[in-house]
């Protein structure tokens, strides 16, 4: 059974349409990333599946039950970590997980909140106020907050926006973690290689729909083949490499010209084999494709 | 069906028991809900009030009552900040994706709002009886004094949820309650609407602030209410139900 499925989403803030058809599922246990730019309605879906919005069209299913009909049912599988770090500031890590424990309804929230705790690495936190935490501790908290009660599905709304790139690697570990034990987790975020590191599938959503989706992998054959990048000391060098590359897909930024060779060795070492002919002082990098290029073309924003 | 109120009471309990320690925590809310009436008690009472005709009355059974209101007034701001925090910072987001009861959400607020502010008054109340507050109310007369100040409270903790779940930005969460302190000097809580040009008579003897503060004083003083009594418990119970309808309207309004 597909943990979530989301069925021609439509919504529509006033004139705005945000999403306009917006189709994905997710099976049980996958990661699953939401990929898009600021305003793509990545939060909009997120809302709607978690029974905080309602959709215009579509419809849509978390742990099998209907977001608009049976919402209660929805909200008692699932846990949303929202776009800002939804913590009490006033009270303490602790507090704040036996509050959610208690508003779970669980029969012993104190031994849930501590075992959150252990597994967060937040137990020696535990009893200090949240002014005290850092910006990684607060989200850590935060996630913490979510797997109270064991939720099947959890929403993870840009889980390291503003966070320095340790706190972001902590957090990517907690989220394998939580991933581990079972349960299914749709991120969205912004940043591609957090979904790159994370996700076993990617969508993408731009124009209020999912413009592309599959794995990593899948995603990167649709950015530009792999090139060579050439590095120049002179501008004189770089102007005779123009000039003898004149066969190649070439383009030129500062010293540095980018030829295409889809990864080929033939066409690499002739490359290379012109230049050194000519002697040419320069340096090369293989640049493979990168998630970013791959949303970039699809988005239909180019290649930079 | 016992489960699902046994929840909604549990869940409001919760509730309550968060926004009430973040008002034990924060140590200048405390100081400035009671600091700021109680300035003005004194002031009133040694300062002011010796240049007043009050017909007759002492100054600090005069003035009570308008510092009741003013304590209230102050207090609901906070009620108002900590619920537009709330609605800022997303945790509200969080508690509707939960299976709670969606009411334990605003009634957390007005629970803390009703209990912290009912101690203010009595914190006030007490502190009047050290300055020469001399009520001569028997036990009903303060039963239903009571009535009425937890009666105002209810009405204005409405009103500040309403404008903490409406208000966009944090600076001006609290302007309800300056206007409303306005509407409280324009009203009998600090002199008599007698001594007033007429215009502005005709205005305090019809607005709400004025039935309060007679009603309450005119009950702790055991003395005949008139029409202020059935006025002032009109006044609350018509604001607290136009506001709570307005906030119930706001809250669901936040989620289509």
């Amino acid at each position: 059974m597909e943990a979530i499925e989301a069925i021609g989403l439509r919504k529509s803030f006033g004139p705005q349409e945000v999403l306009a058809g917006v189709r994905f599922a997710v099976d049980e246990g996958e990661i699953f990333a939401m990929l898009g730019s600021n305003g793509a309605g990545k939060t909009t879906t997120i809302k709607i599946l978690c029974t905080l919005l309602n959709a215009d069209g579509g419809t849509a299913r978390v742990c099998g039950f209907d977001v608009a009909s049976q919402g209660r049912h929805v909200r008692e599988c699932i846990s949303l970590t929202g776009q800002f770090a939804a913590v009490d500031d006033i009270l303490t890590g602790r507090e704040n997980l036996v509050m959610i424990g208690r508003l779970r309804h669980l029969a012993d929230p104190k031994g849930e909140a501590e075992r959150q705790l252990a597994r967060f690495g937040l137990s020696d936190a535990a009893d200090k106020p949240l002014s005290a935490y850092s910006g990684g501790m607060r989200r850590r908290l935060d996630l913490a907050m979510s797997m109270i009660g064991s939720p099947r599905v959890v929403f993870l709304d840009e889980p390291t926006t503003g966070l320095d790139p340790q706190g972001r690697l902590s957090v990517w570990n907690n989220i394998r973690q939580m991933s581990a034990s079972g349960v299914t987790v749709l991120l969205t975020t912004q940043y591609l290689e957090e979904a790159d590191a994370l996700a076993d599938r990617i969508a993408i959503l731009h124009g209020g729909v999912i413009a592309a989706e599959g794995t990593a992998a899948e995603l990167k054959r649709l950015a530009p083949p792999p090139r060579l990048a050439l590095s120049f000391l002179e501008e004189e060098d770089m102007a005779k490499a123009r000039g003898i590359l004149v066969g190649f897909a070439v383009e030129a930024e500062a010293l540095t010209l980018t030829v295409e060779t889809g990864g080929s060795v033939s066409r690499t070492t002739e490359i290379l084999r012109l230049l050194d002919d000519a002697g040419i002082t320069a340096t090369f990098a293989q640049k493979p494709p990168t998630l970013e290029e791959a949303f970039l073309a699809i988005i239909g924003e180019g290649a930079a | 069906m016992k489960k699902i109120i046994q929840y909604a009471i549990s869940d409001t309990v919760v509730m309550t028991g968060r926004v009430m320690k973040q008002v034990l925590r924060s140590l200048d809310t405390i100081i400035t809900v009671l600091l700021m009436p109680v300035a003005l008690l004194l002031a009133m009472n040694y300062v002011i009030g010796g240049a007043m005709d009050l017909g007759g009355v002492a100054t600090a059974d005069y003035m009570l009552p308008g510092i009741i209101i003013m304590c209230v007034l102050s207090g609901v701001a906070y009620t108002a900040y900590r619920l537009h925090v709330d609605v800022q910072k997303g945790i509200f987001e969080r508690f509707h994706s939960m299976p709670i009861a969606k009411s334990s959400i605003l009634g957390g607020h007005v629970l803390t709002s009703v209990v912290t502010n009912a101690v203010s008054v009595i914190a006030i109340v007490l502190i009047g009886l050290l300055i020469g507050f001399r009520p001569a109310a028997g036990a009903v007369g303060w039963l239903l004094a009571a009535l009425v100040v937890l009666l105002f409270i209810t009405a204005m903790t409405w009103i500040s949820v309403f404008f903490g779940l409406i208000t966009k930005s944090v600076e001006t969460v609290g302007v309800f309650s300056y206007l409303l302190i306005g509407l409280t000097f324009t009203s009998s809580s600090f002199a008599p609407v007698s001594s007033m040009p007429p215009a502005l008579a005709a205005f305090a003897r019809h607005q709400p602030m004025t039935a309060v503060a007679d009603s309450i004083r005119l009950l702790l003083l055991g003395e005949p209410v008139g029409s202020s009594f059935a006025a002032s418990i009109v006044w609350c119970v018509a604001i607290g139900a136009v506001f709570w309808a307005l906030s119930v309207n706001a809250y669901r309004r936040q989620q289509r």
